[in-house]
């Protein structure tokens, strides 16, 4: 289990200072004009080096993302944008730090936008989180006062700004072109790429677009060395990492762990165990609703991490939201329910996401009460093909996953409610 | 989801002037020229002071940022927090109904809002005090079920404390948000399993529920006075620091204008009579100021010409013996009268016309204006001198 020491969250619960006194005295805004002090290429090459990857869901290399920006300015500026957009269902980390421990955000927000030559920086935060805003705000409020922003920030000689803007509830402002669309003030619509926001971002300018988690771990691996940081986690997957657990645990929670810890020990020592202990447990959706859910008994040996998880079950790490099912779900409906979020969130822009996600949930409808025919789960695995890989974002691939891992993982399920509500006698499976 | 403005909306719109000045405020946190940046939170804020997303607020921010209504329209109707019908008085309930909250009870939270609001979501309950819906993922999973009311969270919840969290609400009691089950945030209910070393004991409130304590009412609307208004970006001497040290982004693509404001406009310069300057198309010409004409006002119509002596309205580009006739029916015999048309007034022609969209079009006013001093244009010239409409019949 990873030691106290070796948390950088130290405040995550807010149960100590969450001032910039309090902050200070837990380690952070320690020495910061220090590790800009040794330049850009330093930065960047340590972060390559800790082997940081993304915390928002796809897990690209922090440290290559950020050497994508311009070496030189052609006159335009450069932004960083934080994605605060934090609402992937079961996820629920970025909101811990932004409201208990903000000041690693912050300062991770300075030395990153440093390293890309960028003097702005937007936090794009989820329109509900409105406590979250005002304790990120006063917290960035008082680092204006205390000289650590503005001019000369944190005396770095760096010129620079964080600005907070928030948006109104939409999951797709989470992608980051529809992020930059919506902070231009429209619609979240997500754009072609090419051009990367790299090349052009926010305003026409370079940017780029980092999660809370990726941008707030920063400067603790700065001051520690990026040894420190890669000697957590397997090769590839290194690091600490904050997963939320929700769902049928017995204390569901928030938590910084090694990454590569495996499940069974993330949910004996922090969540109390299954409810209804392990042999209660029927599936779990290990990183977030975009991603596959893995049946129970292949869960119980798993190991948390990039690769372990798409490797070895076809599933994904994502942003390491835990959704627990015990065998008292109704584990189609629990998956009908991501359908409707992802039918409700879909931007419209692309028919296939339009028109798919709607079609699909409709289906869903339909199996969760068994009133289909059974050639109608592949007709639905095909649609759910016909999506997928063919929408200008991800979302129509993450609207089509949850499905494909429920007919995988519990295609007799859906055959025997179908069968039961057929023949009007109840299913084997719900008989047991 | 089909989302269209209300049927019934408010006569006008006015941010209180704590608002008004912090939505100014907001503005100064982009740059020059991309202030449309602002209008997701200047929506919000008109909603927190109203209630909802009125048409007339979604005007007022539109005016505000220089944007035309139908994009500040797209931006509410697009985001699903811009509540466009009414809401309770005291509160709208949103129950997070997606998979983590549905399996932790969701379902029974949304029953216990069917039974004491209103059967429909974005209903009013009897005594108009709750509105209710169910919302996807907030993001306060590890705290399922949970709901948000006003601007709080308030998780861990069951439908005995959800009941009692309604009730008082309705009687107006302040109750602390957060989790309702005796956690103190996102640790594990049994006690910390990681941090400990770490213990210095904790505050009362976690950092959401200590700002709403603060205040004592996170239903309140906000009226903008409640917490002083800071802009520590922009710098004591006026200049936002880093926006000063680098170079200016590229402009943003000129905003259409809104057609209100384009016949506006019109109205008050003097439109070129030169056929290149023309719209290309004439239906689209005449549909502008017909798109426009929001309100009519009847001019001022004699019965007769003073003095039975009638100008010549022929005179006037545009204006051909049928058109005369006309106008004369109606009431308009003198260069004077049509001179002082105001936009309302010439929308109230216009819809009495078969021409709609040429007063502004063949700039009758401003001909009228000239003609009315003695003053000669180009065409009335020759109108006199060629006699155009001589045979014209």
């Amino acid at each position: 289990m990873l030691k106290d020491q070796d948390r950088i969250f130290t405040n995550l619960y807010g149960m100590h200072d969450r001032n910039l006194a309090g902050a200070k005295a837990r380690g952070h805004w320690d020495g910061t004009a220090g590790i800009i002090e040794k330049g850009r290429d330093w930065i960047i090459q340590t972060m390559k080096d800790s082997g940081l990857r993304g915390r928002g869901g796809a897990g690209f290399p922090t440290g290559l993302k950020w050497s994508f920006m311009p070496k030189e300015s052609d006159g335009r500026p450069a932004y960083l944008v934080i994605n605060a957009d934090e609402s992937e269902p079961g996820t629920c980390k970025d909101r811990e730090i932004m409201r208990h421990d903000p000041h690693t955000l912050i300062e991770g927000a300075l030395i990153a936008s440093f390293a890309m030559n960028a003097h702005t920086c937007y936090i794009y935060l989820r329109g509900e989180y409105i406590r979250e805003r005002e304790a990120l705000q006063a917290a960035i409020d008082e680092c204006y006062d205390k000289g650590l922003l503005g001019k000369n920030a944190a005396g770095s000689g760096w010129d620079f700004d964080v600005f907070l803007h928030h948006g109104a509830g939409a999951y797709i402002c989470g992608e980051e072109t529809a992020l930059i669309e919506s902070l231009e003030g429209k619609k979240g619509m997500p754009r072609m790429k090419p051009p990367f926001p790299a090349g052009a971002g926010l305003y026409g300018c370079p940017t780029t677009v980092n999660n809370v988690e990726s941008i707030a771990v920063v400067p603790t691996i700065l001051r520690r060395g990026a040894d420190w940081f890669a000697s957590f986690g397997r090769q590839n997957n290194a690091g600490t990492k904050l997963f939320a657990i929700s769902g049928h645990v017995n204390n569901p929670c928030v938590v910084e762990e090694a990454m590569s810890i495996g499940f069974e020990e993330l949910i004996e020592k922090h969540c109390g165990g299954i409810r209804g202990g392990w042999d209660n447990l029927l599936a779990v959706i290990p990183g977030g609703s975009s991603v596959p859910c893995v049946r129970g008994e292949n869960m119980r040996d798993a190991i948390m991490d990039f690769d372990y998880l798409r490797g070895e079950l076809g599933s994904g790490l994502g942003t390491a939201a835990v959704i627990v099912m015990d065998k008292q779900t109704d584990i189609i409906k629990a998956i009908w329910r991501l359908s409707k979020f992802y039918k409700h969130e879909s931007c419209g822009q692309c028919t296939p996401c339009r028109e798919g996600t709607g079609w699909m949930m409709r289906v869903m409808d339909r199996l969760v009460k068994g009133e289909a025919e059974l050639e109608e789960i592949d007709m639905l695995w095909d649609v759910t093909k016909q999506v997928e890989g063919h929408t200008i974002c991800a979302l129509g691939d993450a609207a089509a996953w949850p499905i494909q891992g429920l007919i995988k993982n519990f295609r007799e399920e859906i055959e025997d409610r179908i069968r039961a509500q057929k023949t009007g006698r109840m299913g084997a499976m719900a008989a047991e | 989801m089909l989302r269209r403005l209300h049927s019934e909306q408010p006569d006008s719109f006015a941010f209180t002037p704590a608002n008004q000045a912090w939505a100014e405020a907001q503005i100064t946190k982009y740059p020059e020229g991309r202030q449309a940046s602002a209008v997701i939170p200047l929506l919000w804020r008109a909603q927190e002071q109203e209630g909802w997303v009125t048409k007339p607020a979604i005007e007022a921010v539109a005016d505000m940022l220089g944007m035309a209504y139908i994009r500040v329209l797209e931006v509410a109707s697009f985001y699903f927090m811009f509540q466009l019908q009414p809401t309770g008085s005291v509160a709208n309930i949103q129950i997070c109904g997606t998979t983590s909250c549905m399996i932790c009870g969701a379902e029974d939270l949304v029953a216990v809002c069917k039974e004491k609001i209103a059967e429909k979501p974005h209903t009013l309950s009897a005594d108009g005090k709750f509105t209710w819906e169910e919302v996807e993922c907030l993001g306060a999973c590890t705290n399922a079920p949970m709901a948000q009311i006003g601007k709080d969270y308030y998780e861990d919840l069951t439908v005995e404390s959800f009941t009692r969290l309604l009730d008082d609400l309705a009687a107006g009691k302040v109750v602390a948000p957060g989790p309702q089950n005796g956690r103190y945030a996102a640790e594990p209910k049994s006690g910390l399993t990681s941090l400990t070393e770490f213990d210095s004991g904790k505050t009362q409130y976690n950092a959401s529920a200590q700002l709403a304590m603060d205040i004592k009412d996170g239903v309140k609307r906000i009226q903008g006075d409640e917490v002083p208004l800071l802009t520590p970006w922009v710098g004591k001497d006026g200049v936002v620091a880093g926006r000063a040290a680098e170079g200016q982004p590229p402009k943003a693509p000129e905003a259409p204008k809104p057609a209100v404001k384009q016949a506006e406009e019109a109205a008050k310069a003097a439109p070129k009579k030169s056929a290149a300057a023309e719209p290309a198309s004439p239906e689209g010409a005449a549909a502008k100021p017909e798109d426009a004409a929001g309100e009519e006002t009847k001019p001022l119509v004699l019965k007769e010409a003073l003095g039975g002596l009638p100008d010549d309205l022929k005179l006037l580009k545009g204006v051909g013996p049928k058109l005369e006739e006309k106008l004369n029916s109606l009431g308009f015999f003198h260069f004077e009268q049509i001179a002082d048309w105001t936009e309302a007034e010439v929308a109230w022609v216009d819809a009495r016309l078969k021409f709609k969209g040429r007063i502004t079009r063949d700039g009758w006013i401003e001909q009228a204006k000239r003609l009315q001093v003695g003053d000669e244009t180009e065409f009335a010239k020759r109108a006199k001198a060629e006699g155009i409409y001589k045979d014209d019949e």
